[in-house]
């Protein structure tokens, strides 16, 4: 029996996201984690709070590098984006906007 | 019959992950490691929820928990001040269940034998592991506290500094204290659960005398040599909102409690009498890690691995939260041991998995404290591994504390205690 394409797609995505079990993607969720007790599990907060799931890369981005510069005033996301590489909060930008809202 | 045995070796292969992949199921299937967590509080049940959902559904938890339902320390004192009901910070654990497939015991975990990775529950069963992960939080030392061991001493003078039937209790005791009376608390030398909890709970004590029974004193007596932490806001605030009600007296080390007078005696102090006395006792790790043989700091704290939060001394076996010895200018905080959790979980999962462990976990602490039932004020921080000290250290020039209590803060806080809620629990 041949495997029809779409059965191979699919085994073949779960592959892929069997392989988000790997070192890399588990080092994103955990570093991406580290925002979820005030963002939400996900990104995807309780009211009151922000969601970042599904948000423009750009806009996150530009978003948390302002507040790192003092640029956007804050209560306290200025002192906890200076806690970040410039690196990292575009890898965050990054894993977020990939999320669904 | 090659799809089948694809899949087949997937699941035998690589991951554990890919069945509860394929089938979406988010239900334990009997098959995979087998991951024992002692203790709901906030590490124990957010380290349960992330291995299950970062290990695609392959990994089991168990969680064993005494209590039906997780009462939130943080927004407590709230109750105290009585802004705030019980209600408001009691959350079901049946989402762990239900969303995750977390197996959820309501016991007690006795012994474990490391040897044969199983632990022994108090109702007779047991349950065998692969990982054993411990989040025992707190447990008093009462033996530093002549008096507390008399007959009905702990029902009359309280901690309160385990969210619940206490909580309960001094609310009550205040409402029935008559007005001119004195509210004494005296906290212990630190580190102890949550460096903040004590001054925001004078705080919320004497906001509510200042409503409704104003001739009424809050006395702190601290062991410490000054406010641990928020000092400059907590005296502001005192100041400000509390002058006449609340007094601060640093470098009280109590030594011994007489609840029949409810009076404490200090080491070198004159004795003080109160209308409530609300003792907070020196801490160790909780009972099960401390009498395990994993509390080797000090013979209070468990030293762990801060990749892995794996105990220094017991293979397999992983503490996290208020139990553990601390990094420097780490907090003992309910966002803390979420945090812990959350680092736990990811190593546990490549472990498990054999995968690599992160080699440079970062994380956060945020902490609100309400000064009024209304205004809050924060303290922030940013941790990250340091490979050449191998512990956590705080990042140059991130973290601080509010510029003043605010309204908006607040709401935030509210808003923070919904969301690690949701994130810890649903």
């Amino acid at each position: 029996m041949k495997i029809p394409l779409q059965v191979a797609l699919v085994v073949g995505l779960a592959v892929a996201s069997t392989g988000s079990i790997a070192a890399s993607s588990l080092q994103m969720k955990s570093l991406a984690s580290s925002c979820a007790n005030c963002h939400g599990t996900n990104g995807v907060a309780q009211p009151g709070m922000e969601s970042l799931a599904g948000k423009p890369k750009d806009d996150l981005l530009k978003k948390m590098l302002d507040f790192k510069t003092g640029k956007k005033p804050a209560t306290l996301m200025h002192q906890l984006s200076k806690g970040y590489t410039d690196e990292q909060l575009e890898q965050l930008a990054a894993h977020f906007a990939a999320l669904p809202k | 019959m090659l799809r089948r045995q694809f899949i087949h070796s997937v699941g035998v292969g690589t991951a554990l992950g890919a069945t509860g992949l394929l089938s979406g199921c988010a239900t334990a299937s009997g098959k995979g490691p087998k991951v024992v967590v002692v203790g709901g509080g906030y590490g124990g049940a957010t380290v349960a929820k992330y291995i299950r959902m970062w290990s695609d559904y392959g990994i089991q938890v168990t969680l064993v928990e005494p209590s039906a339902s997780f009462i939130s320390c943080p927004i407590s004192n709230l109750v105290l001040g009585g802004s705030k009901s019980m209600s408001d910070i009691t959350t079901p654990y049946d989402n762990l269940t239900k969303r995750h497939g977390v197996t959820l015991v309501r016991d007690m975990v006795t012994s474990i034998d490391a040897d044969k990775r199983l632990v022994k529950l108090a109702g007779g069963s047991e349950l065998a592991y692969d990982r054993l992960i411990l989040s025992p939080g707190v447990d008093f030392m009462w033996e530093t506290l002549p008096g507390m061991e008399a007959a009905g001493a702990k029902d009359k003078v309280l901690h309160a500094w385990k969210a619940g039937a206490q909580t309960v209790a001094l609310r009550k005791q205040l409402e029935a204290m008559p007005d001119g009376g004195v509210y004494a608390m005296s906290i212990p030398l630190a580190p102890y659960r949550c460096p903040p909890g004590p001054y925001e709970r004078a705080c919320q004590v004497a906001h509510y005398f200042s409503k409704a029974k104003p001739k009424s004193k809050v006395l702190i007596l601290d062991a410490n040599d000054d406010v641990t932490s928020k000092g400059p806001l907590f005296k502001k605030a005192w100041k400000d909102r509390y002058a006449g009600i609340l007094e601060y007296r640093p470098k009280h080390t109590v030594t011994e409690v007489d609840a029949t007078t409810n009076t404490l005696k200090f080491e070198f102090n004159d004795n003080l009498r109160a209308d409530v006395l609300n003792v907070i006792p020196p801490m160790r790790a909780g009972e099960i890690a401390a009498k395990s043989g994993l509390a080797t700091a000090n013979k209070r704290w468990c030293e762990v691995d801060f990749l892995t939060f794996e105990s220094k001394v017991a293979k397999n076996i992983h503490v996290l939260g208020d139990s553990i010895q601390i990094a420097p200018a780490m907090p003992k905080s309910g966002h803390m041991a979420n945090q812990h959790g959350k680092t736990c979980a990811a190593a546990v999962v490549a472990l498990l998995m054999g995968t690599e462990v992160n080699t440079m976990p970062v994380y956060n602490n945020t902490c609100y404290s309400f000064v009024s039932d209304e205004d809050a004020v924060h303290v922030a921080s940013v941790h990250r591994y340091d490979a050449e000290k191998k512990t956590m250290v705080t990042v140059a020039g991130s973290g601080g504390v509010s510029s003043a209590a605010s309204e908006l803060e607040g709401r935030y806080a509210l808003a923070w205690a919904q969301n690690i809620w949701a994130d810890t629990l649903a």
